[in-house]
């Protein structure tokens, strides 16, 4: 490897910004490949914070206690020499990014405020009003303007990333890429190349995400061969507005801030919120979880809120709605701390919420799942070793995945705030494991025969082409529009087996139909029903990989929640006090405490588990109430 | 999760008309549609709509229209447009609030790309010359920035609000496709910059990217950009702050000329 080698970099949004500058930093160049201008990339869309353990409020905090809750609020599935990383190295990353200049929330002393979040009982959330993700996405990309303008950086946006080009080997060496408004295809040689190309919310059609998050980057990798684990997990969000073109998210700082959740005792009450007694609201979550609140874990205050609408038929109006009020808390605090959140509502619903109860129901938000990636232990420390080229490295050589793209660090189930944090941090050690990488190849990708380049570019010539000549009859927005809504009926927040089959089933009679796709463009300028024809079928992939890792795994955990497959409620109110329920949770955490591996086959996924490693903190029952 | 609910359809019907542009160099036209009416509808929902079903009102098979869109809550900048000959976000102009039929343009002030899609990149390109960053030594661990007060955190907070949607270039009078003036977007990062306690340091190479062609004087002061911020940024604000920079270091520049050469390469502009 030259002493100044060229990287890919596929994704512009946290992840893959900061392993764009680690990799500028050490010297190299770096083409960063975005479907959209960078600056708005999905983080944008993050609200309530960020997680490190800095301790500012005298709670005793510290990263170990951040490493158990995330271990437990993921059900202990995700992997424990990441999460330890992760925990130990935000509070530097939070410093980090209030010296590049993130305008982060102040105490009176002038240092950082945290605020309260899910899953934990500590003050660990560091904020920029409610619009964090914006504000650490902007100091990222002020900081890769900086190398740009030095010429360090070479921004590729409205450029699709659409395959790999791979050696004999079978070694990354370079991906293939469509220009979005030429629609030139051209190739991209990389000593490494890092998919931080985010999750696949479009999948699920209407989601918290932005309509650039369809997760083709993701299914297109595992279709070349990248193992994607875990994909069965998928966040829920309690909070969100429904919406005809999306649904929008309530960010959980608005609990953290004191937000609580409620509907009236009366079933169909039908007096406005504001004219209802306390004593005849129904603080569901208080009630059941008295240390937690309103703050428990995304995935337990989803159900209680989906059980509450669809059970007990309490909803606002018998409708799919509870209230989110935060009308006791007075304005200007509202809006030092979260206007972000209160002007959305404002926008789109049309009610001030500091004046009016919320109306929100749970939405599709985030993948815990991903392209499977590797660590290398430090023996020590129980963290990736510094440099190792095995970190953040898919189950290609070459090819690495960083942030919601890759599995690793949330298990069943991601903490709120902690997604920024994985994001940034897999972009940390991710950049130094590719240079790692790429010291330790005898042959450099750029000094790879031409071949293999031309070979690839020339697959996707044709893969285009033959799209564009498609003139069947099916819409492909319409196709996609019947994956979101049977993802979003079967595989969100609760599963049973005969849907999750109807729903493969239903998949496999997508895939066919794609055949008789109509493409209803045939411009040579900006034609996104091209690319977008060609990113449905690598949905259709992720969304059979979903459905199928869901339909196989018989328990509940986390976000994955199976009635017929769920533990009984133990005796005791401390469920290790009862035996009899230890014994059921240890046989069901011996068989399914493993991550999910899916390997493509044309014929659909192939799944099998692998045991999960636990140097970090044993599992325990993973208890709120 | 709430299909029912949200896609409560009526036999009403909302019309469009968007210009059409195949190519930056042909000329365009509008087509009309006609998309069921659902409530809590906005503009973006119904391109979408559209998508699906893309045929105009005379009966006639079109392309898809073509705009840009991501986040769809105001906060990645977009999809601004004009709709009915006011710029601004497609994905907060909801329809109940339309007049009919809703007439969608691209910005005028920013090359066609296709339809609605327009290439901002003298956007990005200004954040270069003003140097929209904080010089930080490096990534690697040097513990907690300075210490900042709410009062100041509360004002960078707003100008760090920017989503650089154009949408104040393109109210602009003086922004015109050929001339170089950066606009208030980038004039309000500089401010935010020299406001940071560590930007600060090399603000007098900021305020230097803002003098001569294309510069801060470039301003009219029509004032037309805070109209239109859907961020409500205090763009003004910043323009009379930065312009008062400018003016210091005009004046500076000529009586201590020798000093300041020493001591700056001066600015890219």
């Amino acid at each position: 490897m030259a002493a100044a080698a060229r990287f890919t970099v596929v994704g512009g949004g946290l992840a893959g910004l900061m392993t764009t500058i680690k990799l500028a930093e050490a010297g190299h160049h770096v083409d960063v490949l975005s479907l959209v201008p960078v600056k708005r990339s999905h983080s944008v869309c993050a609200q309530g914070g960020i997680n490190g353990a800095v301790n500012t409020k005298g709670e005793g905090d510290h990263p170990d206690i951040h490493v158990k809750d995330t271990l437990r609020g993921g059900d202990f599935l995700a992997e424990q020499v990441s999460v330890k990383g992760m925990c130990y190295a935000a509070p530097g990353i939070i410093y980090l990014l209030d010296r590049m200049g993130v305008t982060f929330n102040r105490t009176p002393e002038g240092l950082l405020d945290f605020r309260r979040f899910g899953g934990t009982l500590h003050h660990r959330t560091a904020f920029a009003g409610a619009t964090t993700g914006q504000q650490l996405l902007y100091a990222l990309d002020e900081q890769v303007r900086r190398y740009e303008a030095e010429g360090k950086v070479t921004k590729y946006e409205y450029w699709e990333w659409l395959g790999m080009v791979k050696d004999d080997t079978g070694r990354c060496i370079g991906s293939v890429a469509v220009d979005l408004r030429t629609m030139e295809i051209r190739t991209f040689p990389a000593e490494a190349v890092c998919l931080a190309t985010g999750g696949p919310g479009i999948v699920f059609g209407r989601s918290t995400n932005s309509i650039i998050n369809t997760g083709t980057a993701a299914g297109r990798a595992y279709m070349e061969g990248a193992q994607y684990a875990n994909g069965e997990f998928i966040q829920v969000h309690p909070t969100s507005i429904p919406g005809e073109d999306k649904l929008r998210l309530m960010s959980e700082s608005v609990r953290g801030e004191g937000g609580r959740v409620w509907v009236p005792r009366k079933k169909g009450d039908t007096r406005p919120p504001q004219q209802i007694p306390e004593a005849e609201r129904w603080y569901f979550l208080e009630e059941k979880y008295p240390k937690y609140k309103n703050l428990v874990p995304r995935d337990v205050a989803t159900r209680e809120i989906f059980m509450v609408c669809r059970e007990l038929g309490m909803g606002i109006g018998g409708r799919d709605g509870v209230y989110l009020d935060v009308t006791h808390i007075p304005a200007p605090v509202l809006d030092a701390k979260i206007k972000g959140v209160m002007e959305i509502y404002e926008k789109f619903v049309g009610d001030d919420p500091r004046k009016v109860p919320m109306v929100i129901f749970p939405g599709m938000h985030y993948s815990m799942g991903g392209l499977f990636v590797n660590f290398e232990a430090d023996p020590k420390t129980q963290t990736p070793a510094e440099g190792s080229p095995k970190n953040q490295s898919t189950t290609i050589p070459g090819l690495y995945a960083a942030g919601e793209a890759d599995y690793a660090f949330h298990g069943a189930n991601r903490l709120g705030a902690n997604s920024l944090l994985s994001c940034i941090y897999s972009g940390m050690i991710g950049g130094p494991a590719m240079t790692s990488f790429a010291k330790s190849q005898s042959t450099s990708a750029a000094a790879m025969p031409e071949k293999h380049f031309q070979a690839a570019k020339q697959y996707w010539q044709e893969r285009f082409n033959g799209i564009l000549k498609m003139n069947g009859t099916e819409n492909p927005y319409s196709l996609a529009k019947e994956l979101g809504d049977t993802m979003t009926e079967n595989c969100t927040v609760v599963r049973y087996n005969d849907r999750l089959k109807k729903t493969v089933e239903k998949i496999r009679e997508l895939k066919e139909r794609w055949k008789n796709v109509n493409v209803l463009d045939t411009g040579n300028v900006a034609n996104r029903a091209l690319s977008y024809t060609n990113q449905l079928w690598n949905m259709f992939e992720l969304g059979e990989v979903i459905a199928t890792s869901a339909l196989l795994r018989d328990e509940s955990r986390g976000a994955h929640y199976k009635p017929d497959f769920s533990l009984p409620e133990p005796k005791t109110k401390d469920p290790t006090q009862d035996p009899e329920w230890m014994k059921l949770w240890r046989e069901r955490h011996e068989k399914w405490a493993k991550t999910t591996i899916a390997t493509y086959s044309e014929a659909g996924p192939k799944i099998h588990y692998e045991p999960i490693a636990t140097p970090v903190l044993d599992p325990e029952p993973r208890w709120y109430a | 999760m709430d299909t029912a609910q949200a896609s409560a359809v009526t036999t009403k019907t909302v019309t469009f008309r968007i210009w059409r542009q195949d190519d930056p160099a042909k000329p365009g036209h509008f087509d009309e549609f006609k998309v069921p009416y659902a409530k809590g509808a906005n503009v973006i929902s119904c391109l979408m709509e559209i998508q699906r079903n893309p045929v105009t009102v005379e009966g006639k098979k079109v392309a898809p229209v073509i705009w840009d869109a991501a986040c769809l809550e105001e906060v990645c900048g977009s999809c601004a447009m004009n709709i009915n000959g006011r710029v601004r976000m497609a994905c907060s102009a909801l329809i109940d609030k339309l007049e009919q039929p809703i007439t969608l343009e691209p910005m005028s002030k920013f090359p066609v790309v296709r339809d609605l899609t327009v290439n901002r990149d003298r956007m990005f390109d200004a954040l270069k010359r003003i140097k929209g960053w904080v010089p930080v030594d490096g990534t690697h661990n040097l513990g907690p920035g300075p210490r900042q007060s709410s009062q100041d955190q509360s004002v960078m907070y707003v100008l760090s609000t920017c989503i650089t949607c154009g949408s104040c270039l393109e109210a602009c009078p003086q922004v015109t496709q050929g001339n170089d003036f950066v606009g208030a977007a980038a004039i309000s990062q500089a401010r935010l910059f020299n406001m940071n306690p560590t930007g600060r340091m090399n603000a007098e190479e900021r305020v230097r990217s803002l003098m001569g062609p294309g510069g801060v004087q470039d301003c009219g002061k029509a004032q037309n950009c805070v109209k239109v911020c859907p961020k409500e940024i205090p763009l003004v604000t910043s323009i009379a702050m930065m312009n008062r920079e400018v003016a210091k270091l005009t004046i500076k520049d000529i009586f201590f000329q020798d000093e300041t050469s020493k001591g700056h390469g001066g600015g890219p502009g």
